[in-house]
């Protein structure tokens, strides 16, 4: 039983997590700046146009910053600590909130490349998170 | 006609003992010990109120997601100008500018601002029912620690582009701590040292137990009239001479420059041009420190030094008691009481120093003081600018 917080899935993030299931990362692009953003908007938030699709991420990116929970966000994370919550910045230039999965949260750098992989931790939920590549 | 001036003419903030109001009281009870005291403190009662103005995470999911409807009817007043706007921390700070509009304009005669929590006897530090919109989906799920975790990773950021330590982060951290060894009314009086700091425990990498603020309870409330009113009361009026406001994210994914608070430098920006004055102005700052590293980045935003030179301008002690930039006077949220939100303890601070009432601590000649408010995660930024002239 997956006990951590799970994500509260709404009308405008749906195709997202549906595309995570099917371990594929999805951003949103902008046809009239070219611009990505995440997460997903109705309207670009680079130039404010609604001319925006989806498009997949490559999946590749870099630490752009990072911390070591020392302490738990809540006892469902208690058993992971010291677990690493970073900020992501992909190849497409949009950021996301993920974990570094490591084994030695000491190594960890801003800057270092890092990899998709995809984690289903229920039937309905897969979230997307990081390894160094 | 003479243009009507803003004024603050009455500050208070209820007592508390080991970071606990001294008895029980509900958080109603807290504001309203507050605001009885302020205004008394301005020669005024709460008849003469025609203006009300409060936030806070107090009653959320519940009465306290609509404030000023509580406040008003337990108060028993009918205000003609009301506001409740939710930036976080600094929403106190915009209050003030706001109430500042709203006297000038003579939308109201008397504005009453007022903050309570009792969140530390309640054994909570709850964000009181945080809305499951973005943070939920974005955020939340990877067991991003709230609120230390996007302050260490901007800590961590700023660290790898500039150079940024561990020991300039404890130098703020040690300094606030003097001045609150000078305050009857803080909480934490043992001396720290930079070793103390960086040999507590690490909460969220690079951030210790003793980069964070102090978790109490707390009240306080302000009252702003005319000038020509606080003459008239034979009070002692502060001006308002200059503020700005702005918010630029609610997740830390959307923070456009982890080493940049781009929020406090519109707002600063604002504060100082429509005060008309330059930083040398400045005698004495309260500036919001949930954390070390909130400190050291709002100094950077507000220009007080340029981007990336906060840890030089932090060293040696340079916001003690006794330096050359003196900070935080009360000994703030690191070690005096952080309620929750912070901003309207650090307006009552800088309205003490400038009516030079603040005994030991008091800086010499304290004419112009600086207040900065910072909300969410980094969000959210207010600036003040006060003068006793």
């Amino acid at each position: 039983m997956y006990e951590k917080p799970l994500p509260v899935i709404d009308p405008e993030s749906q195709p997202y997590w549906d595309a995570l299931k099917q371990h594929r990362l999805l951003l949103k692009r902008c046809r009239a700046c070219q611009r990505c953003h995440h997460y997903p908007r109705e309207l670009c938030p680079h130039c404010h146009s609604d001319d925006v699709e989806w498009s997949q991420a490559a999946g590749g990116g870099h630490i752009y910053s990072y911390t070591v929970a020392r302490r738990p966000a809540g006892p469902s994370f208690k058993p992971d600590t010291p677990y690493v919550v970073a900020l992501v910045e992909l190849d497409e230039g949009v950021r996301m909130m993920t974990n570094i999965v490591t084994l030695d949260v000491e190594s960890l750098r801003i800057g270092q490349r890092v990899a998709v992989q995809f984690d289903d931790v229920t039937p309905d939920v897969t979230l997307p998170k990081f390894r160094p590549a | 006609m003479k243009k009507r001036e803003a004024v603050i003419v009455g500050v208070a903030d209820v007592p508390l003992k080991d970071g606990r109001v001294a008895e029980p009281l509900s958080v109603l009870q807290v504001q309203a010990r507050a605001a009885r005291d302020a205004l008394r403190d301005a020669g005024l009662s709460m008849r003469d109120v025609d203006g009300l103005l409060s936030t806070g995470m107090w009653g959320v999911p519940g009465p306290g997601q609509m404030p000023t409807l509580t406040l008003a009817e337990y108060f028993g007043i009918a205000p003609r100008f009301v506001d409740s706007t939710n930036i976080g921390g600094s929403a106190f700070e915009a209050f003030v500018a706001h109430a500042a509009t709203a006297i000038e304009t003579g939308r109201c005669e008397v504005a009453l601002i007022t903050y309570g929590s009792t969140q530390k006897s309640e054994k909570s530090r709850s964000l009181g029912g945080r809305p499951s919109v973005l943070t939920m989906q974005y955020e939340t799920p990877w067991g991003m620690p709230t609120p230390v975790g996007g302050y260490a990773m901007a800590a961590m950021r700023h660290m790898h582009e500039y150079g940024t330590t561990s020991t300039h982060l404890a130098e703020i951290a040690v300094a606030t701590r003097k001045w609150a060894q000078l305050n009857p009314a803080e909480m934490m009086r043992d001396p720290l040292s930079i070793e103390d700091v960086l040999g507590s425990p690490m909460i969220s990498d690079p951030l210790h137990l003793l980069d964070s603020c102090l978790v109490t309870d707390g009240g306080g409330a302000i009252v702003m009239t005319t000038a020509e009113n606080a003459k008239a009361l034979g009070r002692t009026p502060v001006y308002v001479r200059g503020y700005g406001e702005s918010n630029t994210h609610w997740t830390m994914v959307a923070m456009p420059d982890l080493t940049r608070l781009t929020a406090a430098e519109i707002a600063g920006r604002e504060a100082f041009r429509m005060a008309g004055i330059g930083h040398d102005m400045i005698d004495v700052a309260q500036i919001y420190d949930s954390f070390t590293i909130t400190v050291l980045l709002t100094l950077e935003a507000l220009g007080f030094c340029k981007r990336g030179e906060g840890g030089a301008f932090v060293s040696g002690q340079r916001t003690a008691p006794g330096g050359a930039f003196p900070l935080n006077t009360s000994g703030g949220g690191l070690s005096c009481a952080h309620a929750g939100m912070l901003g309207i303890f650090l307006l009552i601070e800088a309205v003490r120093q400038l009516r030079g009432e603040c005994g030991e601590r008091q800086v010499q000649n304290a004419r112009t003081a600086l207040v900065h408010g910072t909300g969410g995660a980094l969000s959210s930024g207010a600036t003040c600018i006060l003068s006793r002239s």
